[in-house]
Order: structure tokens, then C-alpha cells, then sequence
């Protein structure tokens, strides 16, 4: 077991973890930060989706010990003082979600094409970002919409 | 603000999913778990001649490991499906035993063979790989045109691997019009295997409490109470009352957690064998792959008979459909009563027949996905009509208006009887969305950019709002299929509904409570649906077949007017009028004529208080309970244009244009349905163009077991839609309502390849119609043009 302390949503927390414990295990069992999630094994689905030193990684691929000392964000941290992100504004405004379980990594992949890529972004560039996000349930045309509508917010 | 019928009022469920404080399964730890992990057949087809454990040391933090040995001394019944077909020759459909973990033998890659449970879900994993399985290696058969005449024997009940061969429709008179026709379109049509991928993997946490006796299972479930249900009476666990099954959040479903599973019988059974810790188990995307029911899978043959003006005189076909290795909870119906019944299209087909053979291969269970059964139908039907058009030279549009059903109600040759519609005002909207007009110039303009341009329609309709108890009793349901909701007005008049219909991405909580606010005038943000667990609602039939609308909201309507009724009588008491002096409206008990006026929470604190009525009259309390059980299935229809551009160099297809009008009767929250429809749309795309289930047919082995070999719609794949509505009411259930779940879905596949066949000039093609596929066709057109 390896002792870690890393930065999560402005909080400095740490654990014991094994060598191969991935980040998203350790956000999940650790820390019971349940918003990030798993949904293949393979690194495709972008469920996991959260920024480590400000930028958007898929936890689901990095170790808890290469994240040692490291800022991280998950869903839970983008909201702040009760104020909900404007992306996530976004995504309910344009009905950007549906069941939900894509939503943390699309909001946090969302953030980051933003944060990269500046507040207009047109259809195609969201369309071909999203690449790394699968959603099964509302076929992206109101999550286009909403990161389309969230970028200008920021 | 208005948060009545027809708002387009935000979710009230998004707050919990865009803050990260969902609750799906896998989110939920109970005190003391321990892990499960599956041991898992690497075979089609094998005997099973042993299990052997290692020594286990404490490190490897084994529990336990059961096999079907362990299910069998504890008498547990094994998985069943519960829809009874008939072969035409009256014989019962052949379902072989579907243990909840094998017994002796193991059907398909993937076949839940034993289970670890270990400290933590690492250690199951790492033990499950250290269980030594010996199996003996029989012949397999995973194609289902070959399964009839394969080596491989799967059950032993089904002789040739055949589960039935059905019939629906007269045959007779279908040759008779046959011989009468004109012209004859024939297709042969693949209507490939997908898997579902929801996006959260299936998961369970079952749990036993010696103390009382008393089971709990959380479950990615569409309907909990039937789990229960089967759980109770079929696996024989415990009685209904000392089992609780909750099914929180789920992250979506598309008919793949409608069905009761293995590995969620296997924790909660053996939760108890291991002194009571929970157990949970959370799927791997691989095993989602693996073991998670699949849809689709037809192999058919049509034909369509036309008089020489184009009106269609008869269809028919004879399908192959591939039930995979066992039968699972509603196989038998989906190939069958899902199908067959809906092959008259929106045309009036003076006769059809239809012949249906189900056949098991060494395949994870084939059951119901996104509209079962009527995809396939609409897919058979749009492809031969717009092929026969094409044939006949008649344009797709003029042929399809040829054909319409205009009068209603309608009674079709295959069961189905039309309530309501009005296809021609769906098609004509489309066409004006579409612009169909300028497609032969959009096609010539693509053509300069070395492009072939496609149009393609499809104009379908579903059977939703499953369904009439008594209807489907008689066509082989085990079950009946109504719901239920109970409305309780609390004494400061906030209204808890609770609800037999589950919610896994459709916006339950938004819509059902803008029913409640929108018939009692109370606030929105009052009224609070609660769903999901068997100790809060009594019993529902859960959510699937676009009926939660239809059938489930109805049940809370028929409870409002009773608790309307119930609260009018009150108010009668309190204001000391005569009860037909009452009026009601916008969320007020006023006396008619005069000033006297109560607001709708006055009058649930007065039923409570209950200081104000004879008690021996009226019941203290506001709370009602309503089943209702519809009279028909509803009939959604619409039409759906896509238009293609295909790049001859490379084979890739864009969708450069899709319309979609649809009729779903009331329209409940328009920004909701639109999100359904893009939905389905996209997972029809996915059919038609990236998505594909193969199995190895030398191995048997399962080459798409990951999201790097099943291709899933991505963002670039599908362009944003337009969509269009048109409205005739469903006059068999109050609030009008069709359902909308799953029209894009059974739409699409059409839509994509009747454009792509356009542009390819081509007949034949196969789903999913990728670039190779594509290309492979380009190049065979151009030797042949050569």
C-alpha cells in the first residue's frame, strides 16, 4: 500500500492505495465521490471524466499514485457556493441528459473543450471534441446544444 | 410559469445527476459487503465435467464459491420466460432449463458457469481465475440460418434447436391475392444482431437478514415488482413479502434490464449461504457484452403483391429469428405478437401471413431492445414498400399515400385494430420539412462534389402502450400488463405519487408531476413521484414498450379524479354546500355563486384534521389508489426522411438531413419527446451504419465484447435532427397519449438504408452498412457497369 495525499474539489485529502488502484477507484471507494463513473473497461465511454491539474483525463486510466500531490476536479467540485457551473445550467436547460450516467464525464469533458478551445464553438468542432464521450440515451443533439450554450456562459 | 400538459418544464431529476449525487446501484455500499465475481463459460457449447477450487489461503480473501450444485440442493428454479407461443401445429414452445448458474452444461460464451465472492472485488476477480473449470468441448452453432441443421443439439426438449414455428395471418387468402398481383417486389433481409449498452453497467447488491428473515436486493431494474415477483414465485427464494427489490437510479435501459437475470438471483440467494453480508456485483463493460440479453437477430424472406396501380394486395414473409442459447423473461413474444402484428404498416394490406421460426444458437439470450420486434417489422415493411415503389416506378411518397389507412378504426389481418391516426398529414409535414422538391437538386449538386446523394423514407407505426390484460392473457402473457398509482396528498397538501412505472433516463419525475400540477393546480415543486421499490409501491408492471405514458400515467390520472372526488366532497362539508355546488379549478374548492372559496391544501389539512365531515361518511385521509388496465394498444406513427451522402472513394456514409414527424397523441413535455426521438434516432443510425454483434461462427467466440470492437454511435455519426409533430389524440386511455419511447429507434434503420440503397442504386444491402460494406458495393457496381 502506498500513502497518497492529493488536492480533490479544493479539499486536500489522502489514503492508502495499492500500486494498481486506478484514480477512479480511489475518487469512488476512497473518497465516495460516487458522481465520477465506470462505464467500460477499455477507456472509451468518457463516464470518468474528471481534471487533474486542469485538464481532463479519463480516470479510469490513471493510477491513484501517478496522481499523488495532484489537483484534481470531479462533478461534485463544479459547482461553487451552491451555485451550479453554467455548464451544468447548460445541460439542464437544453435537456442535455437523460439518465445520467454519462453526464459527469460529458459536463467535465465540456468544461475542458471550453477551457481549450475558447467560449464559440461551433457544431462540428463539439461534435468531433465529444469523440471520447459515448452517450446511449439522447443521440448529442441537446448536448451539443448545451455545450454550445454553456461555452458562451463561462 | 406554466408546469401543466404540454410545458416544456425542466427536469426536476437533473439537480442529483448534474451534481454527481445520483444513486445508481454501483454508488450504493452496504455494511460488511463482500464482492462477487463471475466464473464465465470460455465455450459455445461444453458438458461440464468439474470444478475445482484451490486451496484458498486467507489473503486470497475468498468467501465462497457456489455452482449450480449449490443452487440445486437449495431448489432454487432456474430463469424463465414468460410469454407462452404455440407452434401452428399446437404444440408448446421448447424451453430448455436456463439454471442461474449452469447445471452439467454451458450454451454460449459467457454462460454463468460458478461465482466467487471474496473480500473485495479484486480478490473475486483474481479467485475467479484460479477456479479450474474442465469442460468437455461439443459442437456449437451460433448462426441462426444454420442452427436447424447444425451437429450442435443445445436442449435437449428442441429437436433441431427449434423453440417453435408460429404462424399469424391467413394463407390462404394471402396466396390467393398473390396470385391476383400484378407485380411481386421480393427481398431477403438481415436485421442484424446489436447489444444494448446501456450506459451503466448491469449491477446488484442482495443482502439477507437472519434476524427477520427478510431479503433485499438493489438492481438495475425496469421493474422491480416483477423481479420480485419471479424471484418469489419461479426461483422459489422467499415470499413476496420478505423480499424487497429497489431499483434506484438507473443509468438507461432500452429493454436490456427489463429481464430477470442471473447474477442478481445468484446474490441474493447467496447472501443467505454466506450468513447473511451483502453481496454485490457490478458488471464489466466486457461482461455487459457477454451476458446482457441482445436484440434483433432476423434472418427473413418477403414478398409484396401489388395490383398494376400500386396498391399493395398482400405481404408475405418467413422470418428466422435467434432466441440465442436459453429463452429469456419475453423472448418468445418479441419475434412473435411484437412482430408479425404490426407488418400492415400504416397500408391497408387486404392480407397478410406471416411465418415465424425461433431457433436457439450458442448465443447470449436474444429478448426484447428498443422497440421489439416492431423495428424489424417496420424494417421488413418500409424496405419492401420503398422497394417496390422503386420497382414500379411509382414515386416512394405517392406509393405509401396509395396505401394509407385513412378510416379508423381500422382492422388489419394481423390482429392489430388502428384507433386513431392520420399518416398523410405525418407524411405530408415531412415532405414539406424535408423539402422534398429541391432533392433532386441538392442530389445534383453533390454529384459536382463527386458524391452520391440518397433519399430514404420510413413511415411506420408501433404497437405501444403494452397493453390489455385480458388481450395479451389470450395471445400467451403470463402476466397482465396494466399499472398502478397511488396518490397521497399529505396534510399541508404536498402530493407524494407513487408509481409502478420506473424511470431510467424518460423523466418521470418531471412528467408525471406535471400531470399531478397541472389537474390539482398545485405547484410543481409539490409534488414529489416516487418509484423504484417494492416496500413503497404495492406492485407495478414496470417500464417498457413506451407504455409508462400511456398506461402508467393514466393509473395516476384515474387516482386524481378520485381524490378529486373525495376532496370535493370535503370541501362540500367544510363551506357547508351542496356537493354539486362544488367547482374546482386552477388548485381551488370554490361554492358556486358565491365567495366561498378553499384552496386545494385547506382541504387535504380539513381531510386530515377531519373535524368538519361525519366521519361515518367519509373516511378521514386524503389518499387514493387506481389500476388501470388499458382498453387497446396505443398506435404511435409518423414519418421519417433521412437524406445520405455517400463518398465513392471511401464508402463513408454522412447523414446530411433528417426529418422526423411523429404522432404521439398528447404531448406531455414536447422538450422531453423531442429528447426520446433523438435518441432513438440514434440508436436506428447505429444499426443501420457502425453497430453489429458477431460471433465467430469457426469459435463461437464473441469478436464484439468491447466498445473496441462494437461501434457505437458517436457525436460525429448523427447529425442534429428536425423534428416535426402531428396530433390525433389515442381515444383509449384519458389523457390521449401514444408514447414515444422508442419511434426513432423503429424508424430509423429504414429511413438509412432506403437512402442508401437510393444512392447506391442498389437493392440489396446489409446493416451495418459500413465504409467496406459500402465500398465492397461500389466496386461490385462498377465491375458490373464494366
Amino acid at each position: 500500500m502506498s500513502a497518497i495525499s492529493m488536492k480533490v474539489n479544493g479539499k486536500a485529502v489522502c489514503g492508502a492505495v495499492e500500486p494498481r488502484t486506478l484514480l477512479v477507484q480511489f475518487l469512488r471507494e476512497n473518497l465516495g465521490l460516487t458522481g465520477t463513473h465506470v462505464g467500460c473497461d477499455t477507456s472509451q465511454c468518457g463516464a470518468c471524466v474528471v481534471h487533474v491539474n486542469g485538464t481532463a483525463i479519463k480516470s479510469c486510466t490513471a493510477l491513484a499514485v501517478a496522481c499523488d500531490g495532484a489537483e484534481v476536479t470531479t462533478v461534485e467540485g463544479l459547482a461553487k457556493n451552491g451555485k451550479l457551473h453554467p455548464m451544468q445550467e447548460a445541460f439542464r436547460e437544453h435537456h442535455g441528459l437523460q439518465c445520467g450516467f454519462c453526464t459527469p464525464g460529458m459536463l467535465m469533458a465540456a468544461v475542458d473543450l471550453v477551457n481549450r478551445k475558447g467560449k464559440t464553438l461551433d457544431e462540428e468542432t463539439i461534435r468531433h471534441e465529444l469523440e471520447g464521450n459515448i452517450c446511449r440515451c439522447t443521440g448529442y443533439h441537446n448536448i451539443v446544444k448545451a455545450i454550445q450554450a454553456g461555452a458562451e456562459n463561462m | 410559469m406554466d408546469t401543466g400538459i404540454g410545458a416544456r418544464v425542466r427536469r426536476k431529476e437533473d439537480h442529483r445527476f448534474i451534481t454527481g449525487k445520483g444513486q445508481y446501484t454501483d454508488d450504493i455500499n452496504l455494511k460488511d459487503q463482500t464482492y462477487a465475481y463471475f466464473v464465465r463459460s470460455p465455450h459455445a457449447h461444453a458438458t461440464i465435467k468439474s470444478i475445482k477450487e484451490p486451496e484458498w489461503a486467507p489473503e486470497d480473501g475468498v468467501v465462497a464459491v457456489f455452482t449450480g450444485e449449490h443452487v440445486a440442493e437449495d431448489k432454487i428454479g432456474g430463469l424463465i420466460c414468460g410469454w407462452m407461443i404455440h407452434s401452428k401445429d399446437g404444440s408448446p414452445m421448447k424451453a430448455g432449463p436456463h439454471p442461474i448458474l449452469a447445471q452439467g452444461k454451458a450454451r454460449y460464451v459467457g454462460d454463468h458457469v460458478a461465482v466467487v465472492i471474496a473480500e473485495t472485488k479484486e480478490q473475486a476477480k483474481a479467485a475467479a481465475a484460479r477456479v479450474d473449470v474442465t469442460y468437455g468441448v461439443l459442437p456449437h452453432v451460433v448462426d441462426v440460418a444454420k442452427a436447424t441443421k447444425s451437429k450442435a443439439q443445445i436442449h435437449d426438449v428442441a429437436p433441431d434447436n427449434t423453440v417453435f414455428e408460429w404462424s399469424l395471418g391467413d394463407k390462404a387468402a394471402t396466396e390467393a391475392a398473390f396470385q391476383r398481383a400484378h407485380h411481386v417486389t421480393k427481398l431477403d433481409l438481415v436485421n442484424n444482431r446489436l447489444i444494448p449498452n446501456a450506459m451503466e453497467p448491469r449491477a446488484a447488491i442482495g443482502s439477507y437478514d437472519s434476524g427477520s428473515d427478510h431479503y433485499t436486493l438493489y438492481t438495475t431494474s425496469q421493474n422491480p415488482h416483477v423481479a420480485r415477483l419471479v424471484i418469489s414465485a419461479f426461483h422459489g427464494l422467499a415470499p413476496e413479502h420478505k423480499l424487497r427489490v429497489i431499483a434506484p437510479d438507473v443509468g438507461g435501459g432500452f429493454g436490456s434490464k427489463i429481464f430477470i437475470y442471473a447474477e442478481e438471483v445468484v446474490c441474493v440467494w447467496a447472501s443467505k449461504r454466506i450468513g447473511g453480508r451483502p453481496i454485490k456485483w457490478t458488471a464489466e463493460r466486457t461482461e455487459s457484452f457477454l451476458a446482457d440479453a441482445h436484440g434483433r437477430d432476423h434472418v427473413t424472406h418477403a414478398e409484396l403483391a401489388m395490383d398494376k396501380d400500386g396498391h399493395i394486395l398482400g405481404l408475405k414473409c418467413h422470418t428466422l429469428a435467434s432466441m440465442g442459447a436459453y429463452l429469456s423473461t419475453f423472448a418468445s413474444c418479441v419475434p412473435t405478437y411484437l412482430y408479425a402484428t404490426l407488418l400492415s404498416g400504416q397500408y391497408a394490406i387486404p392480407a397478410i401471413y406471416a411465418e415465424v421460426d425461433a431457433i436457439y444458437t450458442n448465443t447470449a439470450p436474444v429478448d426484447a431492445y428498443r422497440g421489439a420486434g416492431r423495428p424489424e417489422a417496420t424494417y421488413l415493411v418500409e424496405r419492401i414498400v420503398e422497394t417496390a415503389a422503386r420497382e414500379m416506378k411509382i414515386d416512394p411518397a405517392e406509393f405509401r399515400r396509395r396505401n394509407f389507412v385513412t378510416s379508423f378504426p381500422h382492422q388489419t389481418p394481423v390482429i392489430m385494430t388502428y384507433d386513431a391516426g392520420d399518416y398523410d398529414a405525418s407524411l405530408k409535414k415531412a415532405l414539406e420539412i424535408a423539402d422534398y422538391k429541391g432533392f433532386p437538386a441538392r442530389k445534383a449538386a453533390a454529384a459536382k462534389q463527386g458524391k452520391l446523394r440518397g433519399i430514404g423514407f420510413a413511415n411506420y407505426i408501433e404497437a405501444c402502450g403494452i397493453a390489455p390484460s385480458a388481450a395479451v392473457g389470450s395471445l400467451g402473457a403470463g402476466v397482465g400488463l396494466w399499472e398502478s398509482a397511488e396518490v397521497r396528498v399529505n396534510p399541508v397538501g404536498t402530493i407524494e405519487v407513487l408509481t409502478g412505472s420506473h424511470s431510467h433516463g424518460q423523466g418521470h419525475e418531471t412528467t408525471f408531476a406535471q400531470l399531478v400540477s397541472d389537474r390539482l393546480g398545485v405547484d410543481i415543486n409539490s409534488v414529489a413521484i416516487v418509484h423504484g421499490d417494492t416496500d413503497k409501491v404495492q406492485f407495478g408492471m414496470g417500464t417498457y414498450g413506451s407504455r409508462s405514458g400511456a398506461v402508467g400515467m393514466s393509473a395516476i390520472s384515474k387516482a386524481l379524479d378520485k381524490v378529486e372526488a373525495k376532496a370535493r366532497k370535503i370541501a362540500a362539508h367544510v363551506m357547508e354546500a351542496a356537493e354539486g355546488d362544488i367547482e374546482f379549478k386552477n388548485g381551488s374548492f370554490s361554492v358556486k355563486g358565491t365567495d366561498k372559496k378553499m384552496a386545494f391544501g385547506e382541504v387535504a389539512l380539513a381531510a386530515y384534521v377531519a373535524h368538519k365531515f361525519p366521519t361515518s361518511e367519509i373516511e378521514p385521509g386524503l389518499k387514493e389508489t387506481a389500476f388501470y388496465d388499458p382498453s387497446n394498444f396505443t398506435f404511435p406513427a409518423g414519418c421519417h426522411i433521412c437524406e445520405v451522402e455517400i463518398d465513392t472513394e471511401t464508402g463513408v456514409t454522412e447523414i446530411v438531413s433528417w426529418t422526423a414527424v411523429d404522432d404521439f397523441g398528447t404531448v406531455i413535455n414536447p422538450m422531453i419527446v423531442e429528447g426520446q426521438v433523438h435518441g432513438g434516432i440514434t440508436q436506428g443510425i447505429g444499426q443501420a451504419l457502425t453497430e453489429g454483434c458477431v460471433y465467430d461462427s469457426e469459435s463461437g467466440q464473441l469478436l464484439t465484447g468491447s466498445y473496441m470492437d462494437y461501434c457505437m454511435p458517436r457525436a460525429t455519426d448523427v447529425p442534429s435532427f428536425k423534428l416535426g409533430f402531428t396530433e390525433t389524440k389515442c381515444p383509449s386511455n384519458p389523457l390521449g397519449m401514444k408514447g414515444c419511447g422508442e419511434a426513432g429507434a423503429i424508424a430509423a434503420p429504414a429511413a438509412v438504408m432506403n437512402a442508401m440503397t437510393d444512392a447506391l442504386g442498389v437493392k440489396d444491402l446489409a446493416m451495418p452498412a459500413s465504409p467496406h460494406t459500402v465500398w465492397k458495393t461500389l466496386q461490385a457496381t462498377k465491375m458490373a457497369a464494366e
